[in-house]
């Protein structure tokens, strides 16, 4: 088990206090002039070497992402956006981080800001974290205040602004070029890539989008060194993790854990173990709602990490794990899960928007036994039809749940279809 | 998602009181020159609370000219995004989070809590205290099932002791915000497994 | 060239610039990419993944529309998987579209009708109920059945990206997103009607049209048409000889594909009010005659006053028409011609330069500098306002204006009101005159406003001496530009329908005419005149529609519209262009260049031309640049030389002519549709106006 020594984020559940002074005591902000003073290009190696993986859900090296910056300014400002837009069901990391930890992440800003060249950045906080975003704001003035922002940040001769935005109500903006859209007051609708943020983002200018979690755990890298942090979990799938446990566990929380953990000393260890026991075990989805569900064979033994989760055809994700217990209607749990991607779904694709509701359908109509056997194979050509074929990644996300249901779980659904029919007959 | 329309009734105008002014123009002074559209969503969120919960037509093409964009892309912007309220709300609005997180800890049961106080979805009690809404994912995932209430979270509820909170709200009595049981934070129930040296204040 | 990327398109090897679109290599390879969003004139969406191809060595399909070519990329549209994919979306397209082709307007000619023939599959698989979508209003000329929209955002683009006016959008997301305008208000945009060529299904229609013919029952006539100076390329679509409906066709150089509400809508105004024999006062009331009895009439007239008669063109006559009447004018010995019936001082001699719009439409794309002097492009030549606005949309394009400030949808800076700003600019002075100088390619259009007035000839001296002073006129580009208002107006000057030798201007033959001198005025068309001023004269009418002309007229004869003849039309940039017969004129009525053949043969003074090929000869003696049908003709530099300025500058303001866009001419004033349109518009802006919000 990760030693709370090699804990990134000690105040995590808040006890201590989010202030500037106690952020302070816990190791933020000291000397960040000395860090900046070794360079951008030191910042973006030191974060490359330690293998940080994107945190947000798709795990792209994070060192890589700042380094598709441009090196030179065209004229154009740079900009660092934070997506604080935490909205992926299952996940409450960054709510966390932004009230018990804001220091940590204002710090990584900066550090992440000045590597990539970048002048200014904007943390767009989903519109329903209220007193996320109050927290955040406090931690910002007091930044301010502290001369640790704005105008020669930190001594550092680097001038460096954060400010707070927030959206109002849509997963889709977690998505980061919506996020972008969003941010210029338009409608969150995913823009088409080419081109790429880093060349042309928020307002036509560079732009890298990053994760909460990946832009906090940077000050921490960079101070104790890249070879501390891969020195954690194995290669490909280094350092810490916030996990999200949730769902039909004794004791549901966040806890920062090494990557690779396995799943099942995971919820054993800080969830108080699954509702009834570990038999009592039917399937776990161990990324947010988008990453296919495990059956308890696979949760037996398989590690929490990117690669580990995706031999088994799922996905570590944003490590947000969903606990379902032999009581659970898979089905029903999916159908809701499909109604949320109706319900999120930006409209802007046809295969998003008219598929999302489709899928849905069928699958309510599956839950309550209406659905003909054959429909399965119907609704899984539907995912095929979506996975791939949009701009963003919402169509696979909607599409991947299902699959891993009836990955699974066919033969018990079928049985269960049948049964309808033939009750249906009997009548 | 469903289609959602502007109220059919409306007050006749809109403007921002001088506080809000001075507020949408720190706003606005956030972003780069010319790009003030930026603002929209936190001025269009302004403009709700001001409006008492809800964002009445008058708002968003007061909010358009503040902002000098077309009327259109404001009412695309206030209709995409679920939090704008197109019609009046309770002076407590609960949004109700029916996803399946938590929906594996209870939520049908506090949907059904919601139906006995309040009534329906979208329908505001006589005496304007309470309306709900079932809405995605609060991201409050391991203290489920929970509701928001205005700006608050309230967390790790039960169907009983959620009621207990909508009654009091109704008879104009304070509730803590935060998870409902001995709990901190998203900490487990009965203790930290981890940072127990970590005290704190608190 | 070197810089060509090479692509591979199933097989077809095509060499294309950097940047094209994987969509466009395939078109260039010969391989047809079905397509809903995309559309070449707007922004790519990205959308409806309906084009979707792969990529060799991609890991999933790629939406053509929008991915730029690389190096040696290999292009696959014809496999299974793309076959498959295509056939996904088609599916995710029906499942919510209704099954109503039957009764939709769009049938046979819907782009989703179209690509299910390829792509669509004869299985419904989708079990549960279709999605129903309110209609919404957007005016009289947009019909709505939204159920049947695919929200590919097509109108949307248009109108905030072609007609800048943003009034549609998209509320809502997901599969409950909807097309509207706020709050359902009417369209505004004089270009909103191109949103229902644009619509790939049968969402937008035009609800004139609706349920009154079905495509394949229609003739289809490509023409020209004449309700601005634009020139713009139509197609008129008739049943027997009713017009049904006019559409665009696409020339890049003066219409690209859009047209005006105006010249698309106006045909119902072709079937009303319409002159179908020839007519004669009798004791203050029209009686219908025979084509012998009027001329009869005429020529007693006539007789011995044939010096006093006079002749004005309105803003529809065709150069035959003109020509002829001009031959007829000459041999009866008038002199008194005018086709400026507003009044415009446009110069009547030799230099065409003077009173084109030199640059050319298409070239406005190249122009890095603009100053509009009186005149409002938007409502006097909406699709070439458009084109300004594109110019404006690519960025760097500075705009200034004298004379009203209007909204144009594009922003202007606001010089001044009238010649005193101009002179100033002239004399070189002004920032504005700094940014014309600095400019490599500046251009100017003056409008009407600024001509037609007692001192329009020397404001149209400053303009051109502006023009000099800030190096708008090179060997290589001529920046200086008339914008008319009217589709007869260069012709009628090409080919000198303009006081001759001693002759009478408008002002001279409407003076002549209150005080007795001029006894006889020919108005061929020209409804647009103050007709009070013509006094006791007689007055013959030789038009199509009963309006102010027919009745202040003695005579009447009933003439032919540009809809129901072949005839030449020089737009306002000196191009000319030749309309077609869609229709037969009704009744009685005849093309003008006949009535005055025959008119001379009973008055003895018989033209030389028995077919309109001889007067087509005889006309392109007069002005040849009226012979290269589609040509521009380079008219060389504007010059103040031929200028015989009268009355000097005035300090009166520019006014735009504030006649309603919807009723510029008799075809429009007799439209049902247009005067809907004219009503919406008032209403609009009297709300405006007012204000709504306090």
């Amino acid at each position: 088990m990760l030693q709370d020594s090699d804990r990134i984020f000690k105040n995590i559940y808040g006890p201590d206090g989010a202030d500037l002074a106690s952020a302070k005591k816990r190791g933020d902000w000291d000397n960040t002039k000395g860090l900046l003073a070794k360079g951008r290009d030191w910042v973006i190696e030191e974060v490359k070497a330690s293998g940080l993986r994107g945190r947000g859900g798709a795990g792209f090296p994070t060192g890589l992402k700042w380094s598709f910056m441009p090196k030179e300014n065209d004229g154009r400002p740079h900009y660092l956006v934070v997506n604080a837009d935490e909205s992926e069901p299952g996940t409450c990391k960054d709510r966390d981080i932004m009230r018990h930890e804001p220091h940590k992440l204002l710090e990584g800003c900066l550090l992440a800001g000045f590597a990539m060249g970048a002048h200014a950045c904007y943390i767009y906080v989903r519109g329903e974290f209220i007193r996320e975003r109050e927290a955040l704001q406090r931690a910002v003035d007091e930044a301010y205040d502290a001369g640790l922002l704005g105008k020669n940040a930190c001594g550092s001769d680097w001038d460096y602004d954060i400010y707070v935005h927030h959206g109002a109500g849509a997963y889709i903006c977690g998505e980061e070029t919506a996020l972008i859209e969003s941010l210029e007051g338009k409608k969150g609708q995913p823009r088409l890539k080419p081109p790429f943020p880093a060349n042309v983002g928020l307002y036509g200018c560079p732009t890298t989008v990053n994760n909460v979690e990946s832009i906090a755990v940077a000050p921490t890298i960079c101070r104790r060194g890249a070879s501390w942090f891969s020195g954690l979990g194995r290669e490909g799938n280094t350092g810490t993790k916030l996990f999200c446990i949730s769902g039909h566990v004794n004791k549901p929380c966040n806890v920062e854990e090494e990557m690779g953990i396995p799943l099942k000393e995971l919820l054993e260890k800080h969830a108080g173990g699954v509702r009834g026991g570990w038999d009592n075990l039917l399937a776990v989805i161990p990324g947010g709602s988008s990453v296919p569900m495990l059956p308890k064979e696979i949760c037996d033994t398989v590690l929490m990490d990117f690669d580990s989760l995706k031999e088994v055809q799922s996905g570590l994700g944003t490590a947000a794990v969903i606990v379902m217990d032999k009581s659970t209607d898979l089905v029903k749990a999916i159908a809701r899960i499909s109604h949320f991607y109706k319900h999120e779904s930006c409209g802007q694709c046809t295969p998003c928007r008219e598929g999302t509701g489709w899928m849905w359908r069928v699958m309510e109509r599956i839950a309550k036994g209406q659905a003909k056997p054959q429909e399965i194979d119907t609704l899984l050509q539907v995912t095929k039809q979506i996975e791939g074929h949009t701009i963003c990644a919402l169509g696979d996300a909607a599409a991947w749940p299902i699959q891993g249901l009836f990955r699974h779980f066919r033969p018990e659904i079928e049985a269960r279809l049948n049964g309808h029919a033939s009750q249906e007959a009997a009548e | 998602m469903s289609v959602r329309r502007v109220a059919e009734n409306q007050p006749d105008d809109f403007s921002f009181t001088k506080e809000n002014i001075s507020w949408a123009k720190k706003q606005i002074a956030k972003y780069p020159k010319g790009r003030q559209a930026s603002a929209i969503i936190p001025l269009l969120w302004q403009a709700q609370k001001q409006a008492g919960g809800w964002l009445p037509e008058p708002a968003i093409r007061y909010v358009a000219e503040f902002l000098d964009m077309p009327n259109m892309r404001a009412m695309e912007v206030a209709t995409f995004y679920t939090m704008f309220n197109l019609e009046p709300v309770g002076e407590h609005f609960v949004q109700l989070c029916g996803t399946t997180p938590c929906w594996l800890r209870g939520a049908d049961t506090l949907k059904d809590v919601c139906r006995k106080v309040i009534g329906e979805q979208n329908t505001v009690t006589d005496d304007g205290k309470l309306s709900w809404l079932e809405v995605e994912c609060l991201g409050a995932c391991v203290n489920a099932p929970m509701v928001q209430i205005n700006d608050d979270f309230y967390e790790d509820l039960t169907a009983e002791w959620f009621e207990k909170i909508l009654l009091d709200l109704k008879r104009g009595e304070n509730v803590p915000s935060g998870p409902q049981t001995s709990r901190k934070a998203s900490e487990p129930e009965g203790g930290r497994t981890v940072l127990k040296s970590i005290e704190g204040d608190a | 060239m070197s810089d060509l990327v090479k692509v591979n398109v199933d097989g077809v090897e095509v060499e294309v610039a950097p940047g094209t679109t994987i969509l466009q290599a395939c078109e260039e390879a010969g391989a047809e990419i079905p397509r809903f969003c995309y559309h070449e004139r707007l922004s790519i969406a990205g959308n409806c993944r309906m084009c979707l191809v792969n990529v060799k060595n991609g890991p999933k399909p790629v939406a053509s529309c929008a991915m730029p070519v690389a190096p040696d990329m290999e292009v696959d549209t014809k496999s299974e998987a793309v076959q498959a994919a295509r056939e996904g979306v088609m599916e995710f397209l029906l499942i919510n579209h209704p099954l109503d082709c039957p009764i939709c307007d769009q049938g046979g000619e819907c782009d989703l009708q179209d690509q299910a023939f390829g792509y669509g599959v004869d299985e419904s698989r989708f079990q549960d109920n279709k999605r129903a979508v309110e209609n919404k209003n957007m005016g009289p000329l947009v019909k709505t059945i939204m159920t049947r929209c695919i929200q590919c955002t097509r109108c949307v683009r248009f109108a905030t990206e072609v007609a800048g006016v943003p009034e549609i959008g998209a509320i809502g997301r997901g599969e409950d997103m909807e097309i509207t305008t706020y709050l359902e208000a009417s369209l505004s945009s004089e270009l909103s009607g191109n949103v229902i060529d644009l619509c790939p299904v049968g969402a937008l229609t035009s609800k004139p049209y609706a349920f009154t013919a079905r495509p394949w029952e229609l003739k289809k006539t490509e023409t020209i048409d004449v309700m601005d100076a634009v020139g713009s390329n139509i197609r008129v679509d008739t049943r027997g000889r009713e017009v049904m409906r006019i559409l665009p066709r696409n020339h890049d150089d003066v219409n690209e594909e859009w047209l005006s509400d105006k010249s698309r809508f106006v045909w119902d105004g072709l079937n009303t009010q319409r002159i179908d024999s020839p007519y004669i006062r009798k004791e203050g009331k029209l009686e219908a005659v025979s084509w012998s009895e009027a001329f009869e009439v005429i020529a007693q007239k006539l007789k011995g006053q044939e010096s006093n008669t006079a002749a004005i063109s309105g803003d529809l006559a065709c150069a035959e028409g003109m020509m002829a009447l001009k031959d007829l004018m000459s041999q009866l010995g008038s002199p008194h011609l005018e086709c400026r019936q507003d009044g415009a001082q446009l110069p009547s001699n030799g230099n065409r330069a003077n009173y084109l719009f030199n640059t050319g439409i298409a070239n406005i794309d190249d122009a890095d500098a603009l100053l509009i002097i009186g005149s409002n492009p938007r409502r006097e030549a909406p699709v070439l306002n458009a084109r300004i606005r594109k110019r404006w949309v690519a960025g760097n394009f500075p705009i200034g204006i004298i004379g009203q400030d209007e909204d144009l949808t594009y922003p202007a800076t606001h010089l001044g009101n009238g010649a005193e700003t101009l002179a100033e600019l002239a004399s070189g002075k002004g920032s504005f005159f700094s940014i014309l100088k600095k400019a490599k390619r500046p251009m100017l259009i003056i409008g009407q406003s600024a001509l037609a007035r007692e001192d329009g000839l020397a404001v149209l001296e400053a303009a051109i001496e502006l023009a000099t002073q800030s190096k708008m006129v090179s060997d290589d580009w001529n920046g200086f530009n008339v914008l008319h208002s009217a589709a007869a107006r260069v012709a009628g000057l090409d080919i000198g329908f303009t006081p001759q030798e001693g002759g009478h201007d408008l002002e001279g033959i409407l003076a002549g005419a209150t005080s007795g001198d001029v006894k006889t005025v020919f108005l061929l068309g020209a409804d647009e005149l103050d007709m009070s001023r013509l006094g006791d004269s007689y007055v013959v009418y030789v038009g199509t529609h009963g309006d102010a002309g027919a009745h202040r007229a003695d005579v009447i004869l009933p003439g032919a519209t540009y809809t129901e003849k072949q005839a030449i039309y020089v737009n306002t940039e000196g191009r000319a262009q030749m309309t077609e017969q869609a229709a037969f004129p009704p009744g009685e009525a005849r093309e003008d260049w006949k009535i005055f053949r025959a008119l001379s043969e009973v008055l003895g003074e018989k033209l030389p031309y028995d077919n309109v090929e001889t007067l087509r000869a005889r006309m392109f003696e007069t002005a040849p640049f009226l012979a290269g049908l589609d040509e521009l003709t380079d008219a060389g530099m504007p010059d103040v030389s031929s200028l015989t300025i009268k009355v000097p500058l005035s300090d009166a303001p520019f006014m735009n002519n504030a006649q309603d866009f919807y009723f510029t001419n008799p075809i429009a004033r007799a439209s049902k549709i247009m005067a809907e349109c004219s009503i919406q518009a008032q209403a609009r802006n009297i709300s405006e106006g007012t204000g709504t919000d306090g």
